[in-house]
């Protein structure tokens, strides 16, 4: 018996996955990255050390945590420090290399928003807010962005800017950085169930490669703004299916995020 | 339980309830709806489920924090139902959880404010107009700053103390410890009250000392659905189906009543949980620590 064909989620899951190849220090956000970088961990990135905010270095979850503070991470673990020292050494200190973001909204520059809907005082919809995701933004050496693409979620201008990516544009945001001492670089990859985008030195996203099944049109239907697409644009490679066996039987049997 | 709230929480007080997804008093969180208070401004990095609960019971008029969900699964529709929308009737005051993690820090250390790398370019500090840059007094550059944070009480969960409040917690240890330095009074409730000597055999394990304790609370459980490692899972289950309860302000308010008003203390939402549940959240097998020998001297 075959196994059923990958659903858009389980792709951008497996995209997302394989990004962390040869990645050594990886900051896990809330959502997403949480099954993306444990699906990295057994397979591309067996050495990478997952790092999460509630203050573990270097976690060998034995299951997939629902939440980032799930006891399956402690146990095991290279390290268990105070959220202190996590985000003051750790992360502040600049010892990570990717940090891994989910996003409610971003614009074309990679600036994200998790914080309101509508204005801030009076907002249409709550969200989380900042979590540890805007110093995430500013410390680690990079920053992956997992995240549903629609017309609402990829917008000309999000309501709230939580986390910095580029800012209004590539040069500018470079020089800030380097004056303000940020360690680091800004976003480097947006993985969707649509697409994976990189960003060129403009500071602007392109989209790089298209998921089998996406067309061109549902990209540009789903994106607040002209998106800019890669001249060699190519399709992503479809998952194998030991990828998708461990997302679903291993990592997430009851489909808590892919469904 | 109840004479520690009783005697330790007043109505307006500012309530740091900690526990980073782990080690969460929802014992005292209930006991606190059970007594009425009221006015309070609630202090956690994470509200959480307690604080959705506690919101929704109409404890408190204010909410300090940095990240505000049910982990994983969805939003806190109680908070969310007072603070979106034209009138909003719960202050919220936030900030990220480095920010947080900062601000207890300073309180701990009676400094006047804590410096940070965060915020640069966020409209965050335009928003709280709390978080400011400041620039060093060593050069020209330029960092964020946030205020100390000192709650009027403190409440832990932990996994043991002594009768002194000299209290140990292991896995995930959060900010409880900047916490309880941070507050004015401090409450701590464990899993197991255990002899002076259990305590001195392992000082590195000690998170808080008694001298800054003012009450310790024996509490089996009281972290659930939160855990406590090595006892108790993380009840998941019960964190998802929040998103459905919590949806529906009917449904929640009759959860309260089920689990908190008409239950009298913590010993009988335990037994009201039943064997089943608490032999689901068992561990599934023992992960104990290598011992080390602290060595004798004298």
């Amino acid at each position: 018996m075959s196994a059923a064909p990958a659903t858009r989620t389980e792709r951008m899951i497996v995209a997302a996955a394989r990004e962390l190849a040869g990645k050594r220090v990886c900051f896990v956000g809330v959502g997403l990255p949480n099954i993306a970088v444990n699906l990295a961990q057994r397979t591309v990135a067996p050495e990478l050390e997952l790092v999460y905010e509630s203050g573990v270095y270097g976690a060998r979850p034995g299951r997939l945590p629902l939440s980032i503070g799930d006891p399956t991470i402690v146990t095991g673990a290279t390290a268990v420090t105070s959220m202190l020292e996590l985000f003051g050494y750790y992360l502040q200190g600049g010892r990570v290399d990717v940090g891994f973001l989910g996003a409610a909204q971003i614009d074309r520059y990679g600036n994200i928003n998790t914080t309101v809907i509508g204005d801030y005082a009076h907002p249409r919809t709550r969200l989380p807010g900042s979590g540890g995701a805007c110093e995430i933004a500013i410390d680690a050496r990079e920053v992956f962005i997992v995240m549903r693409q629609s017309a609402r979620s990829f917008v000309e201008r999000i309501d709230f800017r939580t986390s910095p990516g580029n800012l209004g544009g590539g040069e500018a945001a470079a020089r800030l950085r380097a004056e303000q001492g940020w360690t680091g670089h800004g976003p480097s990859v947006v993985v969707t169930d649509l697409g994976v985008w990189r960003f060129g030195t403009d500071g602007e996203m392109v989209l790089v490669s298209l998921h089998p099944g996406a067309t061109l049109d549902e990209v540009r239907g789903a994106t607040g703004w002209a998106p800019a697409i890669a001249p060699d644009l190519r399709p992503t490679p479809e998952p194998e299916p030991e990828e998708l066996r461990l997302i679903r039987e291993e990592l997430d049997p009851a489909g808590l995020y892919t469904r | 339980m109840r004479d520690a709230i009783a005697a330790l929480v007043r109505d307006g007080d500012s309530v740091a309830i900690e526990g980073f997804t782990h080690l969460i008093s929802f014992a005292a969180g209930h006991e606190i709806i059970r007594q009425g208070r009221r006015d309070l401004t609630l202090i956690r990095m994470t509200p959480d489920l307690i604080y959705d609960q506690m919101v929704a019971a109409g404890t408190a008029s204010g909410l300090v924090f940095s990240w505000l969900g049910n982990p994983g699964v969805g939003s806190l529709h109680a908070i969310r139902r007072r603070t979106e929308g034209d009138a909003p009737t719960l202050a919220l005051e936030e900030y990220s959880h480095f920010g947080m993690v900062g601000r207890y820090t300073a309180g701990a250390m009676r400094l006047p404010f804590f410096p940070l790398r965060s915020y640069f370019e966020t409209d965050l500090p335009a928003a709280n107009p709390r978080i400011r840059p400041i620039r060093s007094p060593y050069g020209d550059e330029l960092v964020y700053a946030v205020p100390p944070l000192n709650p009027d009480v403190t409440i832990v969960h932990a996994q043991r103390a002594d009768a002194a409040g000299n209290t140990q917690i292991w896995g995930l240890l959060g900010c409880q410890k900047e916490a309880a330095f941070a507050a004015d009074r401090v409450i701590v409730v464990v899993e197991e009250l255990v002899d002076e000597a259990v305590i001195r055999a392992d000082p590195n394990r000690t998170a808080i000392p008694g001298v800054i304790v003012d009450a310790v609370v024996v509490e089996p459980f009281g972290a659930h659905p939160s855990y406590s490692q090595g006892h108790y899972d993380r009840d998941s289950r019960f964190y998802v189906e929040w998103e459905a309860i919590s949806r529906d302000p009917e449904r929640l308010d009759a959860w309260l009543r089920e689990w908190v008003h008409d239950l009298p203390d913590r010993a009988a939402y335990r037994e009201k949980l039943g064997p089943e549940t608490l032999a689901r959240l068992r561990p599934t097998g023992s992960a104990p620590s290598g011992s080390v020998d602290y060595g004798r001297y004298g």
